[in-house]
């Protein structure tokens, strides 16, 4: 194992450590690719990390049309869930994605994920 | 840009995928490189040259593998500033068939043709006619048949 992976392991454990995550994943916004992940059974890696991505990509035409910047953290909440999403600060090309209980402590998720993009910038 | 094919059970499952992964031009093809189904071409001397290109990479990619004593390799990326190309075999009951997959990078990704392939690959497997028999392309009826499968996937 490398410095660098073990460091993204790291940085992934402490997001899937707050109560209510069910899986942390590092992907390449570009391709959709999993870079690195920590996933409960049943969460499908491939799926999430290239849907994702593409979701990133809109995001992002849509903030640049709108004239605010790059995006810095999106939280979509759903009936069973929620997806967590930090891309890398500097555009370096990786989303730090966790995917969480409803009722997750969503502030304490984003502090990890900012922390976990920090350390893979 | 239409969607067309000379075996109309690769049709629905194209469409799909198509739609889904947001590729821009597709070939479904044996590994001979006969073309079953396109999406997006609109010159015939552009899907003749994709699918002997197409084939001919498998071909090589197959060997290579055979040579590592290894099974063939599943798919083949490859990215270029602004579009990419993905080749990868699929097994059907019609036999083992082809894909060539190019898209935008500012529209799909190589995580999203990923995806969509699997479901493109269980798709055609599940649609292919179970009791027939793949028909072998005898020399002397390759133009005529390679004639027929053109008019037929550009609607002439």
């Amino acid at each position: 194992m490398t410095a660098a992976s073990a460091g993204y392991g790291k940085a992934l454990d402490l997001i899937t450590r707050v109560r209510g995550v069910r899986g942390a994943m590092l992907v390449s916004a570009e391709d959709g690719i999993v870079v690195a992940e920590q996933l409960m059974e049943g969460i499908k890696g491939p799926a999430v990390s290239a849907l994702a991505a593409s979701l990133a990509t809109r995001l992002r035409r849509a903030m640049e049309a709108a004239g605010v910047g790059a995006s810095l953290f999106w939280h979509l909440q759903a009936e069973q869930g929620a997806l967590l999403v930090v891309p890398t600060p500097g555009g370096g090309g990786t989303l730090v994605v966790a995917v969480a209980e409803p009722d997750v402590n969503v502030g304490l998720v984003r502090l990890e994920l900012l922390r976990a993009a920090e350390v893979v910038a | 840009m239409t969607t067309r094919a000379v075996e109309t059970w690769t049709l629905e499952p194209l469409v799909k995928f198509v739609k889904e992964a947001g590729s821009r031009l597709v070939l479904v093809m044996t590994s001979a490189g006969q073309v079953l189904a396109q999406h997006g071409f609109s010159r015939a001397v552009d899907v003749m040259s994709a699918a002997a290109l197409g084939a001919a990479i498998m071909a090589s990619t197959d060997e290579m593998a055979r040579q590592l004593h290894q099974p063939p390799f599943a798919a083949l990326n490859h990215q270029g500033e602004r579009h990419g190309i993905f080749l990868a075999g699929l097994a059907t009951a019609r036999g083992r068939l082809v894909a060539l997959v190019v898209y935008d990078l500012d529209v799909s990704s190589l995580g999203l043709v990923q995806l969509f392939f699997e479901q493109l690959a269980a798709d055609l497997q599940a649609a292919s006619p179970k009791d027939s028999v793949p028909k072998q392309v005898l020399a002397a009826d390759f133009e005529r048949q390679l004639s027929d499968s053109l008019n037929t996937l550009f609607g002439r």
